[in-house]
C-alpha cells in the first residue's frame, strides 16, 4: 500500500471527481457521438480502482461495497435484456425500441439511452468485482476470510 | 518492398498471431500462457480493423463537409471481442490463482507431476 | 404473438433467467427459475420445430433491422433439430441438478452455478439459432466461459487444471473460428450466413477463402474434440460436477458439430464442394483413429467418468465418420447419432453421478458389487451401455445402422467391419463396469449403500426411456435427420 506518499494521495483525490465526471460525459454523449456505456463503465471503475490502489482495497470497499457490486452486475444485464423484452411486449421485435417514443426515432433514442445505462452498470461493477476479487484476496486472508487463500499477489 | 509496406497491418497481424500462439504452446508457466493467449487474440483485433479503414475516409461520425467515412462495423465487432478477451483473461487468472492455492505452483510440469501422485 | 417471437424467446428466456438467479442468490429459488426457464426454452424449441416443419425457414430480425445489416435469427430444419437436442438435454437435467448441487454447495454458490448453467444454455442455443457469423463467435464464448466455471466447480482439485486447459484450448479454437470468419468477411463484406452462402461459391478458390476454411476447420475441430484436438475433453468431463458433465457431453460438442455442418455444407456450397476438398479423406482417417484409439484408452481407465469421457471422443468419431461420406445416408447417420449420443451420454453421466452421490467415488475398483446395492441405477447403466454398443432395439443401433449403410452404399465393406469392431471395443469397457458391479462381492463400503434418491433416478430414466423409445420409433430422429441431410447436401438455406 502506498499510504505514505502524500503527493499521490492528494493527486488521486483531485483526480477522482474529474474521472467520474468524464465517465458521465462519455456515458451520456454515447447515443449520438463516440462513447457509450462500455467505455464510461470502464472509466468509472478505473476511478474507484485508482482509489483502491492508493488507499487500499478495504477503503474502496467502503465506497462501493462488494455486495452492491455483486447485485449491480445482474441488474445491468436485466436492464439491457428487459428493455428488449419491453419492445417485444409493445408489439415490435426483440430489441426494437421504436415503440417507446411518439415516433420511431424518439423511441430508438430513449431505448439506446436505457440500454447504455444497463451496460454502464454491468461493466463498471464487473470491473470492480474483478479488482476486488484479485486485489482484495490478500486483505481477505488477513481478515481471516475462510474463502480467501494465501493470496501472495501483492 | 512497397507491397510489404502497403500490407504492413497484415504482417503485424501474422507476427502477433504466430508469436502469441507460440507462447501458449511453448511456455510452461500458466500466467505466461495467458499472456500469449492475450497477444494471440489481439492479432484478431488488428485483422478485423485493418480492412475497415477506408483510405482518405474520416471517423464514422456524421459531420458536415465530409463524404467519405471508414467502416464502423469492425469497431463494433472488435469492442465485443475485446470484452470477450477481458472476460477470458479474468477467468483464466482466477483459475491460475486457485491452481496456485491448490497445488502451490503455476508451472505446467510441476502441476502435472503432482497430479500423477 | 408468441409464435411470432419464438426465435427471440428461445434465447432470451434463459438469458433473462440467468441474471435473476445471480440477483436473488438463493439456491432453491435459483433452481426454480432455472427449471422454469429451461423447460420453457424446451417448449419454445418444440414449437419452433413444428413451425419450421409447417412453413419452412423462419427468419427473425433482431431490433427490427433488415437482415444483411441487422442480426438475423434464421431457423431451418437443421438448427431446429439441434435446438431440440440442446434444450431437451438442458431441461431434463435440471430436476436432477437440485439434489446433486445442493449436497455440495451453499446458497450463493448454487445460485452462481445455475447462473452459469443458464448462460451456457443461452450461448449454445444462440450459436445454433443465429444467422450471423460474428454472433456465432460471441455466443460460443458466452457458453464456453460459463462452462469453464461449471467445470471448475468439481470436487477434485484436478477440475481446476482441467478447466484451465479447456480455457486455453477453447479460446484458441474460438479465436481460430473468428479469424476464419474475419477472412470471409474481408472477402465478401457480409457476416450474414445466408449472404455468405450466396457470395462464397463465386470466390471459392481464392486464397483468403481457402485460408478461412483451414482456420474454421481447426477451430471447430478443437471445439468438437476431433481426435488429435480432444485433449481438453477427458479431464474436463471427468472432474466436473456430474450435472456439468452430463450437460456438456450432451450439448457442447453437438453444437460444434452443427457449426461444422453449417459452414462446410450450407455456407461453402453443399456436398459437391465438400467432396472437392481434401476434407473427406482427412476426416475419415481421423474419425477411424478416434473410434479405435479413444475406445482403447477408455478400456484402461480406472475412473468411470473419465472412461465415459474417452468414450465421448470415440462416439464423436462415429459422427464425423458419417459427415466424411458426404452422402445423404452418411449425414442422416451423423445427425441421428448426434441426437442419440446426446441422450445416451447425458443419461450415463447422470447415472454415474448417482453412484458418485452415494459412494463418493467413481473408481472402478470401489464399485465392486454395486449392482446389488443400487440395482435401479446400474440397470439403467446397462441399458444405456448396451445402446452405446449398438444393440438392436436401442438408439445406438439406429445410428450405427445408417453409418454402416452409408459405407455399403459406397461399396466400402471394410468400413462396416471397422464399425462393428469399434462397437466391440465399446462392449469391453462397458463390460468391465458391468462385471465389477454385478459379479464381484460388495466391499464393506458398498454394502452400506442405498439406492440413489428418486430425484436423481427419474431424470436419468427419462433418458433411458428415450434411448429405448427412439430405438423403436425412429420417425422423429431419423425422419428429421434425413430431411436435414438433404438440405445440407444441396446447401439449401
Amino acid at each position: 500500500m502506498m499510504r505514505d506518499t502524500i503527493i499521490l494521495r492528494v493527486v488521486v483525490k483531485l483526480l477522482l471527481p474529474v474521472i467520474l465526471l468524464f465517465a458521465l460525459y462519455v456515458q451520456f454523449h454515447g447515443d449520438y457521438g463516440p462513447g457509450g456505456g462500455f467505455q464510461a463503465g470502464v472509466a468509472a471503475a478505473a476511478a474507484i480502482i485508482l482509489y483502491g490502489m492508493v488507499f487500499g482495497v478495504m477503503a474502496a470497499r467502503k465506497v462501493v461495497p462488494q455486495r452492491v457490486v455483486h447485485t449491480l452486475i445482474p441488474l445491468g444485464v436485466l436492464i439491457f435484456a428487459g428493455t428488449g423484452v419491453a419492445g417485444l411486449l409493445l408489439g415490435a421485435n426483440y430489441l426494437d425500441y421504436s415503440p417507446f417514443g411518439s415516433h420511431a426515432e424518439a423511441g430508438q433514442h430513449l431505448g439506446i439511452l436505457i440500454v447504455e445505462i444497463g451496460v454502464f452498470v454491468t461493466v463498471s461493477s464487473t470491473m470492480l468485482a474483478i479488482f476486488y476479487a484479485f486485489g482484495g484476496r490478500a486483505e481477505d486472508a488477513l481478515a481471516g476470510d475462510p474463502l480467501a487463500g494465501d493470496g501472495d499477489g501483492e | 518492398m512497397t507491397e510489404i509496406l502497403a500490407t504492413v497491418n497484415y504482417w503485424v497481424t501474422i507476427v502477433l498471431m504466430v508469436g502469441g500462439l507460440y507462447i501458449v504452446v511453448a511456455h510452461g508457466n500458466m500466467v505466461k500462457k495467458l499472456v500469449g493467449l492475450g497477444i494471440f487474440q489481439t492479432s484478431v483485433y488488428l485483422l478485423f480493423l485493418s480492412p475497415g479503414k477506408v483510405l482518405g475516409g474520416t471517423a464514422p461520425i456524421l459531420a458536415e463537409g465530409f463524404e467519405l467515412y471508414s467502416n464502423p462495423l469492425p469497431h463494433v465487432l472488435i469492442l465485443t471481442a475485446i470484452v470477450v478477451g477481458v472476460a477470458t483473461l479474468a477467468l483464466g487468472m482466477a483459475l491460475v490463482v486457485r491452481i496456485h492455492e491448490a497445488y502451490g505452483t503455476v508451472e505446467d510440469d510441476e502441476v502435472h507431476e503432482l497430479e500423477m501422485d | 404473438m408468441i409464435a411470432l417471437h419464438l426465435p427471440a424467446l428461445q434465447v432470451v428466456l434463459p438469458l433473462i433467467a440467468a441474471p435473476l438467479c445471480a440477483l436473488f442468490r438463493r439456491g432453491l429459488l435459483a433452481w426454480a427459475i432455472t427449471l422454469t426457464a429451461s423447460w420453457l426454452a424446451f417448449a419454445a424449441a418444440i414449437m419452433l420445430l413444428l413451425q419450421v416443419i409447417d412453413q419452412g425457414v423462419v427468419s427473425y430480425e433482431l431490433g427490427g433491422w433488415m437482415a444483411p445489416i441487422g442480426i438475423e435469427y434464421r431457423v431451418d430444419l437443421i438448427n431446429a433439430f439441434v435446438l431440440l437436442i440442446i434444450s431437451g438435454v438442458g431441461a431434463v437435467i435440471i430436476p436432477y441438478a437440485q439434489k446433486s448441487i445442493a449436497a455440495r454447495f451453499g446458497d450463493a454458490e448454487q445460485a452462481w452455478f445455475y447462473t452459469m448453467y443458464l448462460l451456457a444454455l443461452t450461448g449454445l442455443l444462440g450459436v445454433t439459432i443465429t444467422g450471423d457469423a460474428f454472433n456465432i463467435f460471441v455466443f460460443l464464448e458466452i457458453s464456453s466461459l460459463a462452462s469453464y466455471v461449471m467445470i471448475a466447480m468439481g470436487r477434485d482439485r484436478r477440475c481446476l487444471t482441467a478447466a484451465y486447459q479447456y480455457l486455453i484450448m477453447g479460446t484458441v479454437g474460438a479465436t481460430f473460428i473468428v479469424i476464419g470468419i474475419g477472412l470471409l468477411w474481408a472477402m465478401t463484406g457480409t457476416l450474414n450466413l445466408y449472404d455468405l452462402a450466396q457470395r462464397i461459391p463465386e470466390i471459392e478458390n481464392t486464397r483468403p477463402v481457402l485460408a478461412a476454411l483451414a482456420f474454421l476447420t481447426v477451430g471447430i475441430s478443437l471445439k468438437l474434440a476431433l481426435f488429435p484436438l480432444h485433449l481438453w475433453l477427458p479431464n474436463a468431463y471427468a472432474y466436473a460436477p456430474s450435472v456439468t458433465s452430463a450437460f456438456l457431453s450432451g450439448t457442447a460438442t453437438k453444437v460444434a458439430i452443427y457449426l461444422f455442418l453449417r459452414f462446410f455444407y450450407t455456407v461453402f456450397g453443399g456436398g459437391a464442394f465438400f467432396e472437392s476438398t481434401p476434407l473427406p479423406e482427412i476426416l475419415l482417417i481421423l474419425s477411424l483413429v478416434a473410434m479405435f484409439a479413444a475406445s482403447t484408452v477408455a478400456v484402461f481407465q480406472s475412473n468411470v467418468k473419465r472412461m465415459l469421457a474417452y468414450s465421448s471422443v470415440a462416439q464423436i468419431g462415429f459422427i464425423t465418420l458419417g459427415i466424411s461420406y458426404a452422402t445423404e445416408t452418411g449425414l442422416t447417420g451423423a445427425m441421428t447419432h448426434m441426437f442419440n449420443h446426446a441422450i445416451m451420454k447425458a443419461g450415463l453421466f447422470l447415472l454415474i453421478g448417482g453412484v458418485l452421490f452415494r459412494l463418493g467415488s467413481v473408481k472402478i475398483e470401489d464399485m465392486a458389487g454395486i449392482g446389488r446395492k443400487m440395482p435401479i441405477t446400474m440397470a439403467g447403466f446397462v441399458v444405456l451401455g448396451l445402446s452405446l454398443m449398438g444393440t438392436p432395439g436401442t438408439v445406438g443401433f439406429i445410428s450405427k445402422w445408417y453409418l454402416g449403410l452409408a459405407a455399403v452404399e459406397q461399396g466400402q465393406w471394410w468400413l462396416v467391419a471397422l464399425i462393428v469392431i469399434a462397437s466391440l471395443v465399446t462392449m469391453i469397457y462397458i463390460g468391465r463396469v458391468v462385471e465389477v458391479a454385478y459379479f464381484r462381492e460388495p466391499t464393506a463400503k458398498v454394502a452400506q449403500l442405498k439406492e440413489a434418491p428418486a430425484a436423481l433416478l427419474v431424470p436419468a430414466f427419462v433418458l433411458v426411456g428415450a434411448a429405448i423409445y427412439f430405438g423403436l420409433d425412429t420417425s422423429l430422429s431419423v425422419g428429421l435427420a434425413q430431411n436435414a441431410a438433404l438440405l445440407l447436401l444441396n446447401a439449401v438455406y
